[in-house]
């Protein structure tokens, strides 16, 4: 290191990795991991979630979890959080459609209506 | 072997307060003999009483044998405040020691010491490297043995 | 890129540590192992948090929930609800006055006061990853130093901030600069001391040990500004993880280019090393630390010459203590009038202080200077423990003084404390409830002191020896009427006389307590009672016969055979041969034996007696 803009550039992948606690976060994916969400897969949604957000390098997108969200009968379920938007939620997700969430609408910034089950709060 | 730990370190007087922990840390029981004092008196080319001078001035030093396991127990107001008095008579007891003893099978020594600086969690005592806080008499019966058990 | 998804922040200060953190985390990668988790949480090892009467506590983000007290049964269950399930675990969080669980750190009233600038990163990063340093700004103002300021605007800098010494003595920062930088050698030294050694103070080794990297470019900002090329750390032997933990800091920074020849392409070359002690107090009184250095006994000489003009080896040297540097990065990052714009007129910024004693959230905190001790010990230190009164508060460990109720709106800050009678000395808050005594907590400080003083100037080895006899009498029951003025006597002489600063100040807790306590050293010799209860041979136990049932268990519990009694007559102690041990009173069923301040009378006669016969011996 030799100058300020090497620093600069460290400083930056440094703060990409520990954007966990609290850092520029454009997107928050919300997990619901009860118990009857995880029985329904919501494991490996979480985890599919975790690896397309890796592979593409999607440094403000975060990913965390919450708890049993009432809506049982359309497990796992999934909610995608904009600043000044209205809160998504995708329900019966799976490994596939994730696959899909994340390539149309946390790239692309286009909702998949089809997996919809709510709008806003 | 004294002289083998002296010759890890350049032969400056700088390096004596390093020499002499690192004797005493090596020696089973934990002491400076004065036979090391010697090898370093030798090897630094500096006169045994400015050694003996610096080994009796730092309380960290022992220039009688003790046990394998070095308690050191915080006698400052913080820990006194929160009942260090009655964690020693505890280790008394437990031990058959008073401060400043080894036990009979040679595994504990008991020492006084000043602060620790792990005051939040007084009462503190120090086992060789490790800081045991928040101690009551019953943890440390568990730590003892547990050390004991250790070795 | 990481697929991690929980940073699971777990606090491995010492004190977290002897409350058992390693294991926590140990258990951690066991069940994570089990469940196939690892690859998505981080567990990191941080700095203290600063509540240790909490610890182990961790902090787990994006949440930011904050756990205290955990054991390792609790393990499994934080994995299986919190990180499977997302449902955080209510019991081991932190209550509100209404039982209600706080859940996130940010709303622990504990944090809610502070305003952290020195420990800015403690408990939040991971002390042994360099990047994490940088992630949070680390090594920005010393890049911006070296190439775009020279060493004169560095110092204007410093003194525009108004930085003062964090070690006790509040000397402005600047001013040490300035003398190293004016003086001409071919060497220059700069010594970071973390002979922290203050009864109750232990924010040195938390910054040591949280934040590494911060003291360190503290020290070469201060070393560029006064044309240091060597640095060393003097850290006190009982420290092992903070050594660690800067020589490792050294290291990496040695690795990445910050430190070593022409540092961020400038002229600047530094590197540093790391000393240790070996268990001495007065090795925290500088030229002391520097003899230690050198090799030799740590016995403190004469001022001047001061170490800015002759110090290590005799070269021109700074000491500047660890919460001092730690305060340095910060300042260039933001900017001198960020700094001074906090605290009050003549100190400036804030300072980290350790509470302890009887006060419910012991641990670190960093709060503006000028804040009220209320709000201090009340307000972030959540104020008593148990239903017992707050009494006094001893400020600055044994060089220091003791503050009572009267004093607690006053603002902490250099002067104030200076003023009456108290000092900042390191931040150690040491709090008291009205169980104590405050003659025997005075023996106790004095106590230290003898202990620790090198013996090398009379005042301070035989002063402070004669002072703690006077005590010791005192508490003893042979207290004098004479023994309060001689003890001030005495104190301003070992003020005035010591030769450094260990001496000139250990006098402050018994001036300070004949201060505002004066009635209980009167009580203790004119009464020969100690009202707290504390001087076992100030008190005596007693058995109140209406009460007592003649059940005899005190008497057969007795170690020394003093009580006798039967059924009918109930149960007597014979005073004279009673040691005080308090047996009876522990397993009597009726409550029926108290312990009740004052010697007994007839204790009082046989030793009048015994005091006569001797004389008349003679």
């Amino acid at each position: 290191m030799k100058t300020l803009a090497d620093l600069k550039k460290i400083r930056e992948k440094a703060q990409e990795e520990m954007k966990l606690r609290g850092g520029n976060v454009r997107m928050k994916i919300v997990v619901g991991m009860g118990t009857s969400g995880i029985a329904m897969g919501a494991r490996e949604v979480m985890k599919t979630f975790l690896e397309e957000i890796a592979n593409r390098n999607l440094t403000d997108v975060l990913v965390t979890q919450t708890g049993e969200k009432g809506l049982s009968s359309m497990e796992p379920v999934v909610d995608v959080i904009e600043d000044g938007k209205d809160k998504i939620t995708y329900g019966n997700m799976s490994p596939e459609k994730v696959k899909k969430v994340v390539v149309e609408h946390i790239v692309n910034g286009r909702i998949v209506s089809d997996f919809v089950v709510a709008t806003g709060n | 072997m004294y002289k083998e730990i002296c010759s890890k370190y350049e032969a400056t007087k700088d390096n004596l307060i390093y020499i002499l922990h690192d004797i005493q840390d090596t020696h089973p029981q934990h002491y400076i003999s004065d036979e090391a004092v010697t090898a370093i008196s030798e090897y630094l080319s500096i006169p045994p009483n400015h050694i003996y001078g610096v080994l009796t001035f730092y309380t960290m030093y022992s220039t009688k044998p003790r046990g394998k396991n070095i308690i050191r127990l915080c006698e400052s107001p913080p820990c006194y405040i929160k009942g260090s008095e009655n964690i020693l008579r505890k280790l008394k007891v437990l031990l058959g020691v008073d401060t400043g003893e080894t036990s009979k099978d040679g595994q504990f020594t008991l020492e006084l010491c000043a602060c620790l600086g792990v005051c939040g969690n007084a009462p503190v005592m120090m086992i060789n490297d490790n800081v045991y806080g928040d101690l009551t008499e019953e943890k440390v019966v568990e730590i003892i043995e547990k050390v004991r058990r250790g070795n | 890129m990481s697929l991690k998804r929980i940073d699971l922040l777990i606090c491995c200060g010492s004190g977290c540590i002897s409350a058992g953190a390693i294991k926590i985390k140990e258990r951690f990668h066991e069940v994570l192992n089990e469940k196939g988790m690892t690859n998505e949480i981080n567990i990191i090892e941080t700095g203290c948090m600063g509540p240790c009467d909490y610890g182990p506590v961790m902090v787990i983000y994006p949440e930011g929930i904050f756990y205290k007290k955990v054991t390792p049964e609790d393990v499994e269950e934080i994995v299986n609800d919190h990180f499977m399930k997302g449902r955080p675990v209510k019991r081991l969080m932190l209550q509100d006055d209404e039982e209600q669980a706080i859940s996130a750190k940010k709303d622990v009233p504990f944090y809610q006061k502070q305003v952290k600038v020195a420990l800015e990163n403690c408990g939040y990063i991971d002390p042994e990853s360099l990047d994490e340093y940088i992630a949070t700004g680390g090594y920005e103002a010393l890049g911006t130093v070296l190439t775009t300021m020279s060493p004169q605007e560095t110092i204007e800098l410093m003194k525009a901030s108004g930085l003062r010494g964090r070690g006790g003595g509040g000397f402005p920062t600047h001013i040490k600069w300035q003398m190293v930088h004016d003086a001409k050698a071919d060497q220059k030294y700069y010594i970071c001391n973390g002979d922290e050694g203050d009864p109750g103070a232990f924010m040195d080794r938390s910054l040591l040990e949280g934040d590494p990297h911060r003291v360190l470019e503290g020290m070469m900002i201060g070393a560029y500004a006064m044309g240091a090329s060597r640095g060393f750390f003097y850290i006190r032997a009982e420290y092992p993880l903070a050594i660690q933990r800067i020589k490792q800091a050294i290291a990496q920074a040695h690795e990445a280019g910050l430190m070593g020849d022409n540092i961020f392409g400038s002229q600047f070359c530094f590197d540093a090393e790391v000393r240790t002690g070996a268990g001495a107090f007065v090795c925290g009184e500088e030229t002391a630390l520097i003899h230690s250095i050198e090799g030799s006994r740590g016995n403190p000489t004469p001022k001047p010459p001061y170490p800015a003009i002759s110090g290590l080896w005799g070269k021109p040297t700074v000491v500047n203590n660890v919460e001092t540097l730690g305060n340095i990065p910060t300042i260039y990052r933001k900017g001198p009038e960020w700094f001074a714009s906090m605290g009050t007129a003549t100190s400036k910024g804030t300072k980290v202080f350790a509470l302890t004693g009887d006060i419910r959230n012991t641990g670190l905190v960093e709060v503006p200077m000028g804040i009220s001790l209320r709000e201090l010990i009340f307000d972030v230190g959540g104020g008593m423990v148990g239903d017992h009164k707050f009494k006094a508060v001893q400020l600055g460990g044994p060089s220091g003084g003791c503050l009572t109720t009267e004093h607690l709106d006053v603002g902490v800050d250099y002067e104030t404390l200076k003023e009456k009678g108290a000092m900042m000395g390191s931040g150690g808050v040491i709090v008291m409830n009205d169980q104590k005594c405050m003659v025997n907590v005075a023996k106790f400080f004095m106590d230290f002191c003898v202990d620790e003083s090198c013996g090398k100037c009379s005042p301070c080895r035989i002063g402070l020896k004669q002072m703690y006899g006077i005590l010791e009498r005192i508490t003893n029951g042979d207290g004098r009427e004479e023994d309060i003025d001689e003890l001030i006597r005495l104190g301003e002489a070992v003020n005035k006389l010591s030769l450094c600063g260990l001496g000139q100040t250990a006098p402050n807790p018994v001036l300070s307590t004949l201060r505002y306590f004066r009635n209980e050293y009167e009580s203790h010799i004119r009464d020969k009672a100690c009202n707290t209860k504390v001087c076992l041979p100030l008190i005596h136990f007693d058995i109140d016969k209406d009460k007592c049932i003649g059940c005899s268990l005190c008497a057969r519990k007795c170690p020394v055979n003093c009580i006798t009694g039967s059924r009918d007559e109930k149960y007597t102690i014979h005073q004279l041969d009673c040691i005080k041990c308090g047996n009876c009173q522990e397993v009597c069923p009726v409550k029926a034996v108290g312990r009740i301040p004052g010697m007994h009378p007839e204790m009082i006669a046989k030793r009048e007696a015994d005091k006569q016969r001797l004389a008349s011996e003679d």
